[in-house]
Parts: structure tokens; C-alpha cells; sequence
């Protein structure tokens, strides 16, 4: 019955709930971009560092957990070894350069050196891993490959500012790893011997005498359940570094928490407009309509009836608009090209597209409750 | 024969202490199945108030409303609705249909508020707007329908659940003569032949001729109750009735019957 009635005035109206419909499909459009905008830029922001192959990072003490500030020699990395519980350690260094393409701008990447065979260094899912630790070799973030077309078996010019001086330098693409970026840069990497030679540097770095110093240090643990009681460990023996989980290293990096909580203020705020617009525009429809719900009422039908078709119509044309919206900035999305940092992912999508199904039915409790007090009375001009 | 509507000494009381309006003062009456009764009065005297009392939309201070044996009183709200749907029929005066259905859905919405939408009850529906000359604009919305359209779509509602009681708000007040005699006129053979009791508020006394029984209200009060076939053709051939006498009562008397007579 219920269901009868709202879908026959939908079906009256077609234009008027079609609108509302297109509002939410506009809405959802909004939200999934913001979601999907905040997954892109987050994950271009913290993928090398959440996929670490180690729990714990280490950085210089005192530097704010800031990559580019972190400074960790060979002596400590040596000590680091040493502790029990570590199972091994690799030194990181990184630093920003440009890739040239002939044909096309520089691409700015995310130069990592990392030691091969150590923590620190990615898999490659295509080619081979890093070999010696002077090669001219690299191995680049998928990313890469999809702005470049770059392959396995190509060479790579990297662009890099020393002193005052452009210097180009060739690298073979020995294999091709996951996405790993960082700051929202496609990462590469190099055996810490080739960054030390390639790395952006002023007049004076240059030479490599003195101990090789790298940003951070990639510990992998004996056993990984110990992550607070080793990161304790090592700062105590080893001194003058500071120890941390994954998740607590890529949310120290300048502004991530920052755009983050941005993004979600934004995902909020257009939610609420949701529940406003789709709340207003029920509550118009009601208002407009309570003598027609008092003549129903009157003539025998229940509350549960006036209620269920009420509730029947918003839950309609909300998931509607949701399916609507989805689809269209799933479609949407294909056209952007891959420099864009959009990602949708299933997960994200989901738990948006859920939350977008409840905008309708808490904009529309207001209008229930309204219908709800609609008194027969009015059916014959009357009202207490 | 049982009666199929019956009011006893029924009291409503609008507000409270010095704003208190005895609307309807100890009214009391009963009609029977088959039997087609008007309820007049001057603007004020308390038609609508019964009215609604009669449908159980508003409860009686004081007094009684029993339908086929049944005290209105006794039942929850929700009995009540349930109850108004089964056992009432309704036409009002405005706002009668309702506007995203056809008039065959209108009249059908009945059956299926009571759960009984069948074959049977479908090919009813039809055959009912097909005598009530509507034929043709069975598919019609009500806003593609004239005035006398929709009043008829309404009677069909009302009578379409066969509802031991009919109650009509003012059916032809939006009409002019010539379609309110002939809506009137449905109305009552339909009542007659179906055997409901049926109860009409109006202003307009030429209606009279077509009921069985002349209830008349004043000030709240049951002031008379005229059968006798005679005096009920008198009343409604004197457009000016024995209602002009009472003061107070001119003004609206006067009015609505001027438009009647002015379409
Ligand atoms: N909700 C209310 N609160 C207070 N007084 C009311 C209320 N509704 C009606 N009244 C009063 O009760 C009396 C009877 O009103 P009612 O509407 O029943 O008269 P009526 O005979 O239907 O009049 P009309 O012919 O103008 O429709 C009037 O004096 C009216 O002012
Ligand atoms: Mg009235």
C-alpha cells in the first residue's frame, strides 16, 4: 500500500523528483572526488613509507620526524644492526630530481638510495631488483611508467641541480616496482652509491669522503609484535635517533595531516549540504501536501502507511542520485589523465557511497515526523 | 432493523474555562440503513463539528457515537483509523481526491486500503464510475477533471467499499445548481439502492429534496427534525426557509445561495 502510493506520485511527478534525484547525484559526485582526491594525494604522500618492508623507521633525533632534516651516518646504522631483535636494517636516503623525456616536460620523481638486498629497497614485480651498489641501475614506481611508457630494458636521464651546474645521468631500468611514491612524486631507486653521485648537491657535499650518511634507516624486526618495545630498545642503546612505527613516520610528513583533515572537513561539510537540501526539499513537498495526508488519514489510511510511503520515496530517489552520481564519476574518472592525483578505490568508494545513503532518510526524518502529525481533521477544514 | 448510525446526547467542547465553545450541545439522533438524512444549520451551529464526530475524527466530550452497534469511543486510535476506513465512506468538500491517482485508482485506493483489491472489486469500481457517467475519463487525473467530475469520482469512493456508513461534507459546494441537483440526486439513489445511511452537511436547502430527513442545527443545538416527505419539499422550495427567521443566520443563508443561483 505503502509502496503503491509513493511510487505512483513519484511516477506524477517525475520531473520534480527527478531534480532532487540529479542534486544528490551532483552531491555524490562531490563526496567520491573528495575521497577519491584525499586517497590520491594521501597515498602520494605516504606510499613509499606505508609499504616499507620494516616496522620501524629511525630518524635523527630532534628533526620532527622530517625526512629532509634526518641525518643518520654509517656508525649508527652499524649499531643499529647490532641490537637484538634487529633483524636487518638499510640506510634511505632521498632527495627530489627531475626525469627528461625527450618529447616532453621533466617529470619531478622521488630519488630513493637505497641498499640492494636490504630494507629500504622495493620489490620489482617486473625485471630484477637492484644488484651492486655502484650500478648505474634504478628501479621506478609503476606511476612512472604510466606517465612515461618507460620499460624494463629503457634508460632513464635523471636531471639533477650541483652546485651551479645541470647534470644528466644515464640509468638502466633493470625492473619496475609498485606504486611508492612520495610527496606526491613517483618514486625511483638507485644502489646509495649511485645516489650519492646523482643526488642535487651544493659545491662543496661533493666528494664522498667521511662516512656515507643517509635521511633514514629501514629496521626490520625479529619479531614484529615487538614494535614499541624495540623502537624503546633502539633509541636507548643506539642514542641520538628516534624509533617509529610506519603510520607515525608518514603522518610527521610536512602537511599531510594537515590536507587530510582538510579533505575530511570538506567530505563533512558537503554531506551535511546533503542532508540540508534533500531535508529542505522533502519538507517542502510535505508541508504541501498535509491536506491532501489529512483527507488519506481520514478516509483509513494508517500513519504506518503515510510514514512507510514517505520514507519509500526518499530512500528511492536518494539511492537513485547515489547510483546516479557513482557511476557517473566512476565514468568521469577515466578521463583524467594519470598526473591527476585521483585514486578511487574500492573501499573508499564504499564506505562513501554508504554514508551517502543515509543523507536522504536524516534529511527526510524532519518530513516523517511532520506526516506523522498531520491530524484527518483537516480532511474537513478542521483542526485543534 | 438496526440502526446504522447513532448519536447519543454527543457534547463537544472547543478550548477551556472562559474560551470554552459549546460547538455541539447534546445532540442526539439515529439513522437507518437505506435512509439519506442532510444536516443544515447556519454557519457555526456545529454541522461540521458532528460531522466529524460521526467519523470518529474527533472525540465527543461528552455523549456517544456508536455505528452498527459499535461505541466509537472504545476503539484505539489506530482501531479508530482502521475502523473509518472499513466501515465509513467519505466525500468532502475540498482536497476529495487524491491528485497522482486516476479516478479509477481513487475509487480502487479504498479496496486497497482495506486489503480487498480483487477482480471482482476492480470490475465494481468501473461499473460504478460507468453509472456515475464517467466512462470515458476513467484514466483521468483529478486535476483533468471538472468540479461535478471529481464530486462523482468521490461518491464512487465513498460507496465503493460498500461502508455501512456514508458521510458528505458539503458535496456541492464548488458546483453549480445544475450539476449539484444532478450529483445529489446519484448520491441518494445510490444510498437508497445500497442501503447505507448516509449523512450530507449543506448549506444549500434546494438539496433537500432528494433526502429522507431534514436535521437542523442551531447554536450547537438539535433544533428540529423534519420527515415528512411535505414539509421537506416546502423547505427546499422556498429557498428563503424557515432558517431566515432565526437572526444571525441571514447573512450565510443568503450568500451561498446566491451563488448557487448566480452560476
Ligand atoms: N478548533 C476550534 N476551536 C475552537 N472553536 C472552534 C473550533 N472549531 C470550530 N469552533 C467553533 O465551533 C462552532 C461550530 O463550528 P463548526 O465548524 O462545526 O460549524 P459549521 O456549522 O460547520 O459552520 P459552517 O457552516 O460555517 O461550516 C463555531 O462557533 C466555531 O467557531
Ligand atoms: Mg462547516
Amino acid at each position: 500500500m505503502a509502496f503503491y502510493l509513493s511510487f505512483k506520485e513519484i511516477w506524477h511527478s517525475k520531473g520534480r523528483y527527478l531534480l532532487i534525484a540529479m542534486i544528490v547525484a551532483l552531491i555524490t559526485t562531490l563526496v567520491l572526488f573528495i575521497a577519491a582526491l584525499s586517497e590520491g594525494l594521501g597515498s602520494g604522500n605516504r606510499e613509499y613509507l606505508e609499504k616499507l618492508n620494516g616496522e620501524l623507521v629511525v630518524f635523527q633525533e630532534n628533526v620532527d620526524l622530517s625526512i629532509g632534516a634526518s641525518r643518520i651516518g654509517r656508525s649508527k646504522l652499524n649499531a643499529i644492526r647490532r641490537v637484538e631483535g634487529v633483524a636487518d636494517a638499510g640506510q634511505v636516503a632521498n632527495s627530489s630530481v627531475s626525469v627528461v623525456v625527450a618529447g616532453r616536460d621533466p617529470i619531478d620523481v622521488s630519488l630513493f638510495g637505497v641498499e640492494p638486498g636490504r630494507p629500504g629497497e622495493p620489490p620489482a614485480f617486473e625485471g630484477r631488483n637492484l644488484g651492486r651498489a655502484r650500478a648505474n641501475e634504478v628501479v621506478i614506481d609503476e606511476r612512472l611508467v604510466r606517465l612515461t611508457g618507460l620499460a624494463v630494458g629503457d634508460t632513464l636521464t635523471v636531471r639533477s641541480i650541483q652546485g651551479t651546474n645541470e647534470e644528466f645521468y644515464d640509468l638502466a631500468i633493470v625492473g619496475t616496482t609498485d606504486g611508492r611514491a612520495y610527496f606526491i612524486q613517483p618514486g625511483i631507486f638507485v644502489p646509495y652509491l649511485t645516489f650519492e653521485k646523482v643526488k642535487p648537491q651544493g659545491e662543496n657535499e661533493q666528494g664522498g669522503n667521511g662516512e656515507y650518511v643517509s635521511n633514514i634507516v629501514a629496521v626490520k624486526l625479529v619479531d614484529p609484535a615487538q614494535i614499541d618495545v624495540m623502537a624503546e630498545q633502539l633509541e636507548t642503546l643506539v642514542g641520538g635517533i628516534e624509533a617509529v612505527d610506519r603510520k607515525t613516520a608518514y603522518e610527521a610528513a610536512p602537511g599531510y595531516s594537515a590536507q587530510m583533515s582538510t579533505l575530511s572537513t570538506q567530505r563533512y561539510f558537503t554531506f551535511l549540504i546533503g542532508v540540508l537540501v534533500v531535508g529542505g526539499f522533502f519538507q517542502i513537498q510535505t508541508l504541501q501536501k498535509v491536506a491532501q495526508v489529512g483527507m488519506l488519514k481520514a478516509i483509513g489510511a494508517s500513519n504506518r502507511t503515510v510514514a512507510l510511503s514517505a520514507i519509500a520515496q526518499i530512500v528511492t530517489l536518494n539511492a537513485l542520485g547515489v547510483a546516479l552520481g557513482t557511476a557517473g564519476s566512476l565514468a568521469l574518472s577515466l578521463t583524467f589523465p594519470p598526473a591527476v592525483p585521483i585514486t578511487f578505490t574500492g573501499d573508499a568508494v564504499a564506505s562513501a557511497v554508504i554514508a551517502l545513503m543515509v543523507i536522504g532518510p536524516l534529511g527526510g526524518l524532519v518530513s516523517v515526523f511532520l506526516l506523522l502529525r498531520v491530524e484527518p481533521l483537516v480532511a474537513l477544514g478542521l483542526a485543534q | 432493523m438496526p440502526e446504522a448510525l447513532r448519536a447519543d446526547a454527543v457534547t463537544k467542547v472547543y478550548g477551556q474555562g472562559a474560551n470554552a465553545v459549546t460547538a455541539v450541545n447534546q445532540v442526539s439522533f439515529s439513522v437507518m440503513p437505506g435512509e439519506f438524512v442532510a444536516l443544515v444549520g447556519p454557519s457555526g451551529s456545529g454541522k461540521t463539528t458532528l460531522l466529524a464526530m460521526l467519523a470518529g475524527l474527533l472525540s465527543p466530550t461528552d455523549g456517544e457515537i456508536l455505528i452498527g452497534g459499535e461505541p466509537l469511543g472504545e476503539f484505539s486510535e489506530a482501531q479508530r483509523t482502521r475502523f473509518r476506513g472499513r466501515a465509513i465512506g467519505f466525500s468532502f468538500q475540498s482536497n476529495n481526491l487524491v491528485p497522482y491517482l486516476t479516478a479509477l485508482e481513487n475509487v480502487e485506493l479504498m479496496l486497497r486500503l482495506n486489503g480487498r483489491l480483487d477482480r471482482a472489486g476492480r470490475v465494481r469500481s468501473r461499473e460504478l464510475l460507468e453509472r456515475l457517467g464517467l466512462a470515458e475519463r476513467m484514466r483521468a487525473y483529478p486535476g483533468q477533471l471538472s468540479g461535478g467530475q471529481q464530486q462523482r469520482v468521490a461518491i464512487a469512493r465513498a460507496l465503493i467499499h460498500q461502508p455501512s456508513v456514508v458521510l458528505a461534507d458539503e458535496p456541492t459546494a464548488s458546483l453549480d445548481t445544475e450539476r449539484a441537483y444532478q450529483v445529489v440526486e446519484t448520491f441518494a439513489h445510490l444510498i437508497h439502492e445500497q442501503e447505507r445511511a448516509g449523512v450530507m452537511v449543506t448549506h444549500d436547502l434546494r438539496m433537500v429534496k432528494y433526502v429522507d430527513r431534514v436535521i437542523q442545527m442551531m447554536d450547537g443545538h438539535l433544533s428540529q427534525i423534519i420527515s415528512d416527505r411535505a414539509e421537506i419539499d416546502a423547505l427546499a422550495a422556498i429557498q428563503s426557509g424557515p432558517l431566515e427567521t432565526s437572526a444571525g443566520a441571514t447573512q450565510a443563508q443568503g450568500g451561498d445561495n446566491g451563488n448557487g443561483d448566480g452560476t
